[in-house]
């Protein structure tokens, strides 16, 4: 394998470019004024919720300094949830909380946080830690998703979500991004986490990408990641799309979880997904994008557009078997 | 490039940009390199005189229009003589007087010249001379060599080189002989060829020029000969017919009024002396600035106060560090700590030099990292944990500069320029990053913000580049068309070639 791919290549075979997704997609597709909606998480799920799109139950809201003196009071009797910053990026600054004992708290990794360095927590948030710019924030507490037993042998701690790409109210491109113990139980790719690149049209995995490396088995648990099927998947893919025109912006990373009990939640939205997407699918994001692009007018209605994403991917060679066919312990990537 | 306002826009400013540079380069004579040398010629003339006692009046004539050089300066120097400068035309003159001039009384007139391709154009616009009664036994000569002369030329400027080359060339045949003889200076010749012109109507007159021979203290004037085509005066040397003013030859007064006249004094002479000397051009460019009569010099940071100058020679590479870091961000796909942080650390490093700016970064920026990391520990709150974190940073730098001087490197007090505020943010970050993402991602970056850094500063410090941008701000304009451009390059980045690279060339459609 060469060190570096050649452009033309890579044109070839449709791979999206940072320039290029932000020029000619993001800021093509995507009016400024409606980032608040995803910026805001808070923002996000009180719209989500009006439209009747499924999210995590919201248990609470800490706006002031002042309130998180009181985070036991506002916790009420839940012992086990979330806390995250409303402008949060990246998956940064979230604490997911599995369970309670009196004023101490067990994160999913099995370790114990205090009560005053979980104060300290949501302090950071509301003063900007992590929020772009360092402006003031909130922080955000709400149901903990129990993730379905499907991604078990797939995923080390943490909740793995499906990522997909909807263009112009179409689905374009999808993803599982799985939890590895290099990324803390978190589904952020650049921090570790593996994605799995999904056929659109049938919800099924395909090899996978961790840390640039290409392979079909989990870094962690060693489990095929190959041909799993997700359920609910067109569930899945109209919820996407149902965030996307919620929403009104062209160019949309939805992030789904799947609860054990709930099914497909949507966890949040992002006007700037990134492309790793490509990777994990082996597929540039062009070869749909153009598609989609070229047509003057789309469906409206879901199911057409539904029908419109599956068949986007009959174009689709699949990978799997190629994948499978290389050992995956031996990547052909770096190091 | 979908949009096609934007390569329009960019075509236009480096267009723009470069077109004002190259009139200040070519016309007006802008040094394009730092280190470009121009020879500068001063003229004294020097009037010396035994004064009657009673009042004196002294005239000078001195150069007024000066094609093919630009005047840097011109002095009067006289003791107590009240002085009053006339200009007709072409002719110009200083008039020096004084009530009671006694003994011997010295005047000074100097003027410093530079070569300039200065458009400068006469203004005298003379009328036809009616045709003179010559005597015999001219008249015939003159008949005959002027029609002669005639059957050979075209217009103006063609008949008086053939009329010249004529004069010169058969200088033994009679009749040429014969007009030859009535003249026996230099002067007197080209007086007698102005004449001969007034036989076919053709305005002339005589041009004194000044020969610049370095180190000459008598030099004189030498006529050449001007004729008037009726749009310009076309210069000849009488003796050769050779065309044009010659280069190095001062022009410095027209006609045959005399070059000083005296009243009220006795043994008037007058000493020409010429010095040439090497000086910067960017020197005569600041000294001529508001000399030259356009636009562009007016606005040139050349005319502001040399305080300020150097500020803007500084600000004005900060747009060329910011090219770089679009460069390194766009094509090559480098991350950095804040969009232009890099540049404002390749400003600092300007007075540490690069190395010792590298190590000083370092070193406060890792000390600053351990601190950082033990508030981690204390939990505060945002705003009062980056006060303190830059409390520290000024504490770190004075720390430094002690210890660094007590030690003897003086380089290292310059630690104190380096952007505090920037410095601080820098180690928030950088901290932020270490926690969440990792170590490794913190220190690609922080090596990523050093690199386009220390890029930005040897572009930045580039002294040929800092003074084009100097002396050509319109500059300005082309990097501004540069980065428009860059905004639209929709391309892969040398980063994403990498990180693609297994992408699998498959059966695509």
């Amino acid at each position: 394998m060469s060190f570096l791919a050649s452009p033309r290549r890579l044109t070839r075979m449709g791979v999206l470019g940072m320039n290029q997704r932000n020029a000619d997609f993001i800021m093509r597709y995507n009016p400024r004024h409606l980032y608040p909606l995803v910026d805001n998480k808070l923002l996000t799920k009180r719209l989500a919720i009006d439209h009747g799109i499924a999210v995590p139950a919201l248990y609470a809201v800490v706006r002031e300094q002042h309130e998180g003196k009181d985070l036991v009071g506002l916790l009420g009797d839940h012992e086990d949830f979330v806390i995250k910053p409303a402008h949060g990026s990246g998956g940064n600054g979230i604490l997911v909380v599995s369970g309670r004992f009196g004023n101490s708290f067990r994160k999913p990794s099995g370790d114990l946080i205090t009560l005053e360095a979980m104060q300290h927590h949501v302090s950071n948030i509301l003063s900007g830690m992590y929020s772009l710019g360092g402006l003031p924030d909130q922080a955000i507490i709400e149901y903990r998703v129990r993730f379905d037993p499907l991604f078990e042998h797939i995923s080390y701690q943490g909740v793995p979500d499906i990522r997909v790409i909807v263009f112009r109210g179409v689905p374009v491109a999808a993803m599982v991004r799985l939890p590895t113990r290099a990324s803390d139980g978190k589904a952020n790719l650049h921090q570790g986490a593996m994605g799995i690149g999904i056929d659109l049209a049938t919800g099924t995995s395909r090899g996978g990408v961790c840390g640039g490396l290409v392979g079909a088995v989990h870094p962690d648990t060693g489990a095929s990641t190959a041909d799993i099927r997700l359920p609910h998947w067109e569930r899945i893919l109209r919820l996407a799309m149902q965030c996307a025109d919620t929403v009104g912006l062209g160019y949309l990373g939805a992030d789904i979880v799947m609860d054990r009990d709930l099914g497909p939640l949507m966890l949040e939205l992002n006007a700037r997904p990134g492309l790793t997407v490509q990777v994990a699918n082996q597929r540039g994001l062009l070869l749909n994008l153009r598609q989609i692009e070229r047509m003057p007018t789309l469906p409206t209605a879901i199911e057409e557009r539904l029908a419109l994403a599956q068949s986007l991917h009959m174009a689709q060679p699949l990978r799997m078997a190629q994948s499978s066919r290389e050992p995956a312990a031996a990547p052909t990537g770096r190091e | 490039m979908r949009n096609p306002a934007v390569p329009v826009w960019a075509v236009l400013l480096v267009l723009a940009g470069l077109a004002i540079s190259a009139y200040k380069a070519v016309i007006l004579g802008m040094p394009v390199r730092p280190d470009q040398q121009t020879e500068v010629w001063s003229i004294q003339a020097q009037i010396g005189f035994q004064a009657d006692g009673g009042p004196a009046i002294v005239d000078l004539a001195v150069p007024s229009v000066l094609p093919g050089f630009l005047k840097l300066d011109e002095h009067f120097i006289a003791n107590r003589y009240g002085m009053a400068i006339e200009e007709e035309g072409d002719r110009r003159k200083v008039e020096w007087v004084k009530r009671r001039a006694q003994g011997s009384e010295t005047l000074y007139y100097r003027i410093s010249v530079t070569r300039s391709e200065q458009p400068a154009a006469w203004r005298d616009h003379p009328s036809f001379p009616s045709p003179p009664d010559y005597e015999e036994p001219y008249a015939t000569a003159i008949r005959v060599i002027i029609n002669d002369v005639r059957q050979e030329s075209a217009d103006v400027f063609t008949y008086t080189r053939e009329l010249l080359r004529r004069l010169n060339a058969r200088r033994d045949e009679p009749n040429v002989a014969l007009l030859r003889e009535a003249a026996d200076s230099p002067a007197q010749w080209t007086r007698q060829v102005i004449e001969i012109l007034k036989g076919v109507r053709i305005p002339a007159r005589i041009l004194w020029v000044l020969p610049l021979k370095d180190a000459a203290s008598d030099a004189r004037l030498l006529p050449l000969l001007q004729v008037h085509n009726g749009e310009s005066w076309l210069a000849f040397d009488p003796e050769t017919g050779e065309s044009g003013v010659p280069d190095y030859m001062l022009p410095w007064r027209v006609g045959d009024d005399p070059l000083y006249s005296l009243s009220g004094g006795r043994g008037a002479e007058v000493k020409l002396s010429v010095t040439r000397s090497d000086r910067k051009l960017i020197e005569v460019a600041r000294d001529s600035a508001q000399r030259l009569d356009s636009v562009f010099a007016d606005f040139s940071p050349l005319a502001l106060p040399v305080d300020s100058q150097n500020v803007y020679r500084v600000l004005l590479m900060v747009p060329l560090g910011a090219l770089i870091v679009v460069l390194m961000r766009t094509f090559v796909g480098i991350s950095t700590f804040g969009t232009f942080m890099p540049v404002l650390i390749a400003l600092a490093f300007r007075e540490t030099q690069l190395l010792w700016g590298i190590a000083l970064f370092t070193l406060i920026v890792s000390l600053g990292l351990m601190l950082r990391f033990y508030l981690e520990r204390l939990m505060l709150l945002l705003v009062p944990r980056l006060t303190a974190i830059l409390i520290i940073v000024v504490g770190l730098m004075l720390i430094i500069s002690l210890v660094t001087n007590k030690l003897g490197f003086e380089r290292t007090l310059s630690v104190a320029l380096f952007p505090m505020v920037i410095l601080a943010m820098t180690i928030e970050r950088m901290s932020i990053t270490w926690e969440e993402n990792g170590a490794r991602e913190a220190i690609l970056h922080g090596l990523g913000s050093l690199l386009i850094a220390s890029l930005s500063y040897l572009v930045m410090k580039q002294p040929d580049l800092v003074h084009l941008m100097f002396v050509f701000p319109e500059l300005l304009l082309v990097v501004l068309g540069l980065s428009l451009l860059m905004g639209r390059y929709t391309g892969y980045r040398l980063s994403e070639l990498r990180r693609f690279r297994n992408f699998r060339d498959g059966d695509q459609p």
